[in-house]
């Protein structure tokens, strides 16, 4: 090896000998991310729909989630672990997927919740008026009308997790984090760096794919 | 058709937004409800379709009492035409206007079939405007497609709640002459919400004069401005109530109980105007008139007789000296 070569090189050089394994981590880190944001927006827009109608309830929830959102993420991968230990998935994808979970609540329940409360007043008169059941007024009005703002959430959601995403691997999960957990074991900084860079790639790129799925998803009355 | 019956509202333990009302809506009749603002006009309004709750008395709808009808069947029964409009943002220009009928799962064509009627009836061109949203289209475009959404399954009533008060003051009179000319055709039971005496005047049969959800005055425009039932009618139709009532009498309704002058003093030519013309307007030729008269003529065209001032002051004299009207206290 060239004691010459610059560390970017060394970075370039890692990349290409380990390229198969660095897409397998990037598909497990995908995938993790990924279903952990599909239930968190089964769980959080439900949530936050049904908030808008329960005043009480919703400022409760909106705290819980923020609590949840300020404990350290090695830490609630920590209390992870002993809770699913008692039915043997103490380490692994499970944890690791309910964490991610949990840390998602926050941004799609408060933006779902904050979009849904600030539906414009007299539209929602008129969809009333005219005689919509309260399912249609959801589905035909206030989530077609509040789209970039719930999807606001989501992408939050998404680029926070893959962030932390980083942690799973500490307790068995894989994913991107794999390449720093173990390159911080073994000194070996350029594997460190290659995990760096992957992350923010996926990140970047994460953020930008939801950003054109946004762009598709609204309708185009709504600015 | 629409009948309210003691209607009370009471807001938390002692708001009380409407006080004991009681009126009647005829079958194809407009009754504005009229009053300052906090008189608890759009409250008696909107619990007609449910939108407020009733907290005492009753209000029947074709003879039913709405409290016992399905809230949401008699929403698509009942047009619903409000201030901004309502339309919604993320919907086309059609699939704004057939919203009702397609909650009632009409088919394909007949909706379209109705959009393209229904555009036509506000002249705004069907094809142009198909597929445009909401925000493309001025403000009185946008009005005109909330008042013909109302009017989409073809209900026999409408609940108008201030539909032309966002328009500026030109646009607004265009917009109510095409409303009135369309209501003259449709014969819709309309009860309409506003502030403006000048748009109660015009658009109303009826008015229903509210303060602090109270009843002051159930009547016709003219009435209401010759016969004022308290000070409070008298305060707000103005001291110039007189000169606006000029507004909703025509030559027509004139020329039934006084006689034109057959002839004038002096030979000049006057103006001419025809028997449809609001009796405001002829002051205004009477005015600017050296002859202070106007010529009054016939379809064909032909002089029937003269009208000039003293004829206008009997005319409006006999007017408030007519019998009673129906007083609420």
């Amino acid at each position: 090896m060239n004691d010459h070569q610059s560390t970017f090189g060394r970075v370039m050089e890692y990349f290409q000998n380990n390229m198969d394994w660095v897409i397998e981590l990037t598909i497990e880190h995908i995938i993790l991310v990924g279903s952990a944001i599909m239930v968190a927006i089964l769980i959080g827009v439900p949530l936050g729909i049904y908030l808008t109608t329960n005043k009480k309830l919703a400022g409760t929830v909106l705290n819980i989630a923020g609590v949840i959102m300020t404990i350290p993420s090695i830490a609630l991968f920590g209390i992870m672990v002993p809770i699913f230990s008692i039915i043997n998935y103490g380490i692994g994808f499970v944890p690791a997927f309910v964490a991610l979970v949990l840390y998602s609540q926050l941004p799609i329940i408060r933006n779902t919740y904050t979009a849904i409360h600030n539906v414009d007043p007299q539209i929602r008169d008129a969809a009333k008026g005219v005689g919509m059941s309260t399912i249609q007024r959801i589905f035909k009005v206030e989530i077609p009308n509040t789209i970039p703002v719930i999807m606001a959430g989501v992408r939050t959601a998404v680029v926070l997790n893959i962030g932390i995403g980083v942690i799973a691997a500490f307790i068995g999960a894989g994913g991107l984090g794999t390449l720093i957990s173990q390159g911080i074991t073994r000194g070996y900084h350029e594997m460190v760096i290659s995990g760096a860079i992957a992350i923010s790639i996926l990140g970047i790129s994460a953020d930008l794919f939801l950003r054109f799925l946004q762009k598709l998803l609204t309708p185009k009355g709504v600015s | 058709m629409i009948q309210y019956n003691n209607v009370t509202k009471v807001y938390g333990d002692d708001i009380t937004a409407v006080d004991q009302v009681s009126l009647n809506v005829n079958e194809g009749e407009i009754v504005v409800l009229l009053g300052p603002s906090g008189c608890g006009k759009t409250t008696l309004l909107r619990m007609v379709n449910g939108l407020e709750t009733i907290t005492d008395g009753d209000i029947l709808f074709n003879g039913e009492s709405i409290q016992s009808l399905n809230e949401i069947e008699l929403r698509r029964k009942i047009g619903y035409v409000i201030q901004s409009n309502g339309l919604f943002p993320n919907m086309t220009i059609e699939q704004n206007v057939t919203i009702v009928p397609h909650l009632l799962k009409w088919d394909q064509n007949k909706k379209n079939e109705r959009y393209e009627e229904l555009m036509s009836l506000v002249g705004l061109d069907a094809e142009d405007y198909r597929k445009r949203y909401p925000h493309e289209l001025s403000g009185g475009q946008q009005q005109r497609i909330g008042v013909i959404r109302a009017l989409a399954a073809d209900p026999p009533a409408m609940l108008m709640d201030e539909p032309f008060g966002a328009l500026d003051p030109i646009i607004r009179e265009r917009i109510q002459d095409e409303f009135l000319s369309i209501q003259r055709e449709l014969n819709k039971t309309i009860l309409f919400v506003s502030h403006d005496i000048n748009e109660a005047i015009k658009m109303g049969d009826k008015i229903a004069l509210m303060k602090n959800g109270q009843l002051m005055q159930f009547d016709t425009p003219s009435n209401i401005l010759q016969n004022p039932a308290n000070d409070f009618v008298s305060q707000f139709v103005g001291q110039d109530r007189t000169i606006k009532s000029l507004t909703i009498h025509f030559v027509y309704d004139l020329v039934k109980t006084i006689e034109l002058k057959d002839s004038l003093s002096s030979s000049a030519t006057v103006k001419k105007a025809s028997l449809d013309t609001s009796l405001r307007d002829i002051l205004g030729f009477v005015l600017e008139s050296e002859e202070q008269a106007v010529a009054i003529v016939n379809e064909e065209q032909e002089i029937i007789g003269y009208l000039d001032f003293e004829l206008i002051n009997r005319y409006m004299v006999s007017l408030s000296s007519e019998d009673d009207p129906v007083r609420v206290p």
